[in-house]
C-alpha cells in the first residue's frame, strides 16, 4: 500500500496546477457537462493539446500530443482539471477515436483522428434502434452494397447529439443470412448525407439532446467500413468499452458532494442552517461513505490498470454504483433545498444554474443509458459472480 | 502510488485463512456457540502461534509490530470464519491503549503477556460513545465506581481495560473485590460482552490518559475498524455462500441463479460490498499514515460497513430460500456477527453524527 506520488508525479501535479492558475480564465464556461460531447472551443482546446492535458497519448501525426500512455498522469490531468472546476479537453470523441486508431486504416485515422482532435469533427453514435435496445445484436437497420456504395435503409433513436455532430458510426446489418452476431458492420458518414433525416427527441429535462435518425436510400462509400464486412459487432465492442470506462468518475463525484456541503453551510431553512439539521445531515453523511467506498475502489482498479492487471469486481461495479451515486446525491440536493429545489428553467431564485434538477433527471437517463442499470447487474453475476445465463428463448417462443 | 495489499500482507491472509479453514470450521463455531463459551481456546492458541495478538504490538515488547491494515486483514479472516476469539478487544483496543496512554511499567507487564496470548484483555468503553442503563464509571483515588455496561470480551477476560469519565482509560483486575461480572445474553454467541460492576475497586490509570482524551478516542476508532474489517469478512462468506447456492439449488428446471431476481441480488451484494474493502484498506492504512484523516475514515467505515453488511446479511438469507433462516445451515452466524458488530462502539446514526463533528460541520 503506497498513496504517495513519486517525486516524477508530483512535479507533473504541480506542473498541471500552475498551467491551470494562470490559465483557468481562458477556459469556456462549461453550461451543461454532457459525458462525450466535446464542451470547450476550439482554441482551448488546442492548448491544451499543446501542453499535454488533451488528446495526451494520441500520435503527434494524428494531432495528438503523442505522449507514451501513463495512467497515473492521465489521472492526475483529470484530478487537477476537477479540482479547479475547467472544463476538461478531450480527445476528438472517447468512443470513435480509439476504435479507428485501434482497428482504423492508415487513410481512415488520417481522415478521422485530427479533425476530431481539434474539435472541428463532432461525432453521434448510432447503435439502438426502436426495437433493438438492451438487445443491440438484434438491430435491423440494413445497408446493402450497390457498386462502391452502402445503401442504408433503417432508424437509430437515443442517438445523442446528432442534430450538431458533423459525423455518425453506425452499426448495419450487411449480412442478413449470417448469425446476428455476426451479420453486422460498422460504417462511419457524414451527417449531410442525402437521404438522413433527424428528428429530435424532447427528453423529460425539455431539452432536444436526443434525436431520432431515419435512413432512406442514404449512399455511403464502400470504404467507409471500420473493421472487416460482418465484424462490426467486434468493433462497437471496442467503442462500448472505452464509453464505459469514461462513466463514473469517483473524483466527480466527491467534488459535487463537497458542492452539496458548501450549499448546506449556505442555506437555510426557518433561519437554520441546512448543515445543523440532523436529518439532512445524515443523509450527506451516509452518501459520503459510499462515495468514499467507490473513490477508493476506484485508486484499486487504476492500480491494476497500471500493473497490466484485470481488476475484476471493482471494475464490474463502475457503471451501476457511479451512476446511481449520482442520481442520488442530486436527489439530496433537491431534498434540502425544498420548494426552492422545484425551480427550474432560469426561474428567479434557482439555486446553482438549476445543476441540481438537470443532474437529477440527465442521471436518470445515465442509470439507463450505455447499459442498464439491469444489464450492468446480469454482467456482474454472469462475468463476475459466475452464475449461469438465462436459457435462451427459441424461436421466439418463451422457454417453458 | 499502489493502492494493493503487498506479497507479505497477502500472505498474512492466506496463511490465517488457510489454518481459520480447517481449525475453527462451522463444527467448531457451533459447539462453542451451543455450550456458551467465551471463546474457543483452541483457535485462539494456534492464533498466538500465528503471532495475531502481537500484530499491533512492538517487537520489543514481544509483539510482531505490523499495522492497522494486518489487523484489518486479520479481523476480516475471523469475521470470515466467525471466528468466536476476542481479538477485537485484546488483540487490538488493549494494546493500542497500553501503548497510547500506559507506563513504561505497564507496557513492560503487560504487552508480553498479551501478545503471548496469555492474558486475555476485556475492554469497556461504551460509555463515553452512549450510555445506557447506567450513570456512567467514575474513578477516584484508585478506585472506580459505577457499572460499565457491553464490556466487550469481558466476561472472562484475565483483565479489564475500563473507560471512566472525562475519558481516563483504567486497568482493573477483574478477580480483585469490588467487582461484579454480569455475562450479557447477546444474539451473537461468537462473541461476548459483559456488564461490569465496580464498588470502590482498585484500578490503575493509564498516566497518558489523564486529562487527554486522544487515548479512548484511539481506542474506539482501531475498536471500530477491526469491526467494520470484521463486518467485511463475514458479509463476504455471506455473499459467497449465496453465490454457491444459487448455482447449485434447482427450482423450475434450472438453477435459481439463472433467474435475473436471484442473479440481481447477488450482483447487489457484490456491488455493495466490493467497494467496502477498498474503504476498509485506506481507513486502517490512513490511520498511520494520513493521520487526519483517520478518525474520519474509521467512522465512515465503522458505519458503512454496518449499512453494507446489514443489506447482505438480509439479501444472502433471503437467496438461500427457507434454508436460511434455519440452525441446520447455520448462515445465522454470519447473519447475527454482522448485527453485533453493527450495534457495537456505536451503530450507525451516532458514528456517522462523529464523523459530522470531525469534519466541523457542527
Amino acid at each position: 500500500m503506497d498513496l504517495e506520488y513519486s517525486p516524477e508525479y508530483r512535479a507533473f501535479r504541480d506542473e498541471v496546477r500552475s498551467f491551470l492558475d494562470e490559465n483557468k480564465h481562458r477556459a469556456p464556461n462549461a453550461t451543461r457537462m454532457i459525458p462525450g460531447r466535446p464542451n470547450s472551443a476550439k482554441d482551448w482546446q488546442q492548448l491544451l493539446i499543446e501542453h499535454g492535458y488533451a488528446a495526451r497519448t494520441i500520435p503527434k501525426e494524428y494531432g495528438g500530443y503523442g505522449a507514451e500512455p501513463d495512467i497515473l498522469k492521465t489521472r492526475i490531468i483529470a484530478e487537477e482539471f476537477a479540482r479547479a472546476r475547467v472544463p476538461p479537453g478531450h480527445s476528438g470523441d472517447n468512443r470513435l477515436v480509439p476504435t479507428v486508431l485501434e482497428l482504423g486504416t492508415e487513410e481512415q485515422k488520417q481522415w478521422l483522428v485530427p479533425p476530431s482532435v481539434r474539435g472541428e469533427m463532432t461525432w453521434c453514435q448510432g447503435y439502438s434502434e426502436p426495437g433493438s435496445g438492451s438487445d443491440l445484436a438484434s438491430l435491423s437497420t440494413k445497408a446493402e452494397l450497390d457498386g462502391d456504395e452502402w445503401v442504408i435503409n433503417g432508424q437509430k433513436i437515443w442517438t445523442s447529439g446528432a442534430q450538431n455532430a458533423d459525423m455518425m458510426f453506425c452499426l448495419v446489418r450487411t449480412e442478413p443470412d449470417a448469425p446476428r452476431h455476426n451479420g453486422i458492420s460498422y460504417l462511419v458518414f457524414s451527417m449531410d448525407t442525402p437521404g438522413i433525416e433527424v428528428r429530435p427527441l424532447v427528453s423529460m429535462m425539455g431539452d432536444a439532446f436526443f434525436n431520432e435518425v431515419f435512413f432512406t436510400d442514404v449512399r455511403v462509400p464502400k470504404d467507409q467500413i471500420i473493421g472487416k464486412r460482418g465484424e462490426g459487432w467486434f468493433v462497437a465492442n471496442t467503442t462500448l468499452r472505452y464509453e464505459r470506462g469514461g462513466l463514473g468518475d469517483p473524483n466527480e463525484a466527491e467534488n459535487r458532494l463537497n458542492r452539496i456541503v458548501d450549499m448546506m453551510k449556505r442555506e437555510t431553512v426557518s433561519g437554520e442552517r441546512l448543515i445543523d439539521n440532523p436529518v439532512y445531515r445524515d443523509r450527506l453523511l451516509k452518501l459520503q461513505g459510499q462515495i468514499l467506498a467507490m473513490k477508493f475502489n476506484g485508486m484499486r482498479v487504476l492500480s491494476h490498470n497500471i500493473k497490466g492487471e484485470e481488476p475484476g469486481i471493482p471494475r464490474w461495479i463502475v457503471k451501476l454504483n457511479g451512476c446511481e451515486l449520482n442520481h442520488q446525491m442530486a436527489g439530496l440536493a433537491i431534498d434540502i433545498l425544498g420548494e426552492l429545489g422545484l425551480l427550474y428553467d432560469g426561474s428567479d431564485y434557482l439555486r446553482d444554474g438549476g445543476f441540481w434538477q438537470a443532474r437529477y433527471m440527465l442521471d436518470l437517463g445515465l442509470i439507463i443509458g450505455g447499459g442498464t442499470a439491469q444489464i450492468q447487474k446480469n454482467m456482474i453475476g454472469e462475468r463476475a459472480l459466475g452464475l449461469p445465463k438465462e436459457p435462451k428463448v427459441q424461436d421466439g417462443r418463451t422457454a417453458a | 502510488m499502489d493502492f494493493a495489499l503487498s506479497e507479505e500482507q497477502r500472505m498474512l491472509q492466506d496463511s490465517i485463512s488457510g489454518y481459520l479453514d480447517s481449525g475453527c470450521p462451522l463444527t467448531r463455531v457451533r459447539e462453542v456457540a451451543e455450550a456458551r463459551d467465551d471463546r474457543a481456546d483452541d483457535v485462539w492458541t494456534e492464533l498466538t502461534n500465528l503471532g495475531v495478538h502481537g500484530v499491533l504490538i512492538d517487537e520489543d515488547y514481544g509483539g510482531v509490530g505490523l499495522g492497522h491494515l494486518e489487523a484489518a486483514l486479520i479481523a476480516e479472516a475471523l469475521g470470515n470464519s466467525v471466528a468466536p476469539v476476542p481479538y477485537v478487544a485484546s488483540s487490538i483496543m488493549a494494546p493500542t491503549a497500553l501503548a497510547a496512554a500506559g507506563s513504561d511499567e505497564q507496557k513492560e507487564t503487560w504487552l508480553p503477556r498479551i501478545a503471548g496470548g496469555e492474558t486475555v484483555v476485556g475492554v469497556g468503553v461504551t460509555e463515553q460513545i452512549g450510555r445506557r442503563e447506567t450513570k456512567g464509571v467514575t474513578a477516584s483515588g484508585g478506585k472506580l465506581n459505577g457499572k460499565a455496561m457491553f464490556v466487550l470480551d469481558g466476561a472472562s477476560a484475565d483483565m479489564l481495560v475500563i473507560a471512566a469519565d472525562e475519558g481516563t482509560l483504567h486497568l482493573v483486575n477483574p478477580t480483585e473485590s469490588g467487582i461484579t461480572r454480569n455475562k450479557l445474553k447477546t444474539i451473537d454467541r461468537t462473541r461476548s460482552v459483559a456488564e461490569i460492576t465496580f464498588d470502590d475497586a482498585d484500578a490503575e490509570v493509564l498516566p497518558g490518559s489523564i486529562h487527554n482524551r486522544e487515548p479512548l478516542l484511539t481506542i474506539i476508532d482501531v475498536g471500530r475498524m477491526a469491526l467494520a474489517a470484521d463486518t467485511l469478512g463475514a458479509a463476504q462468506s455471506m455473499l459467497d455462500k449465496a453465490v454457491d447456492y444459487a448455482k447449485e439449488r434447482r427450482q423450475f428446471n434450472r438453477v435459481i441463479g439463472s433467474f435475473q431476481a436471484v442473479k440481481h441480488m447477488c450482483s447487489e451484494m457484490a456491488a455493495e460490498l466490493e467497494p467496502c474493502r477498498s474503504l476498509v484498506w485506506y481507513a486502517a492504512h490512513a490511520y498511520t499514515a494520513i493521520p487526519e484523516e483517520g478518525r474520519l475514515m474509521a467512522c465512515h467505515a465503522k458505519a458503512h460497513l454496518a449499512e453494507v453488511g446489514k443489506f447482505v446479511a438480509r439479501k444472502s438469507t433471503e437467496v438461500h430460500g427457507g434454508m436460511g433462516i434455519t440452525d441446520l445451515l447455520g448462515l445465522h452466524y454470519w447473519f447475527k456477527r454482522i448485527g453485533f458488530n453493527r450495534q457495537l462502539l456505536g451503530a450507525p446514526e451516532l458514528v456517522r453524527e462523529e464523523a459530522a463533528r470531525v469534519q466541523e460541520w457542527v
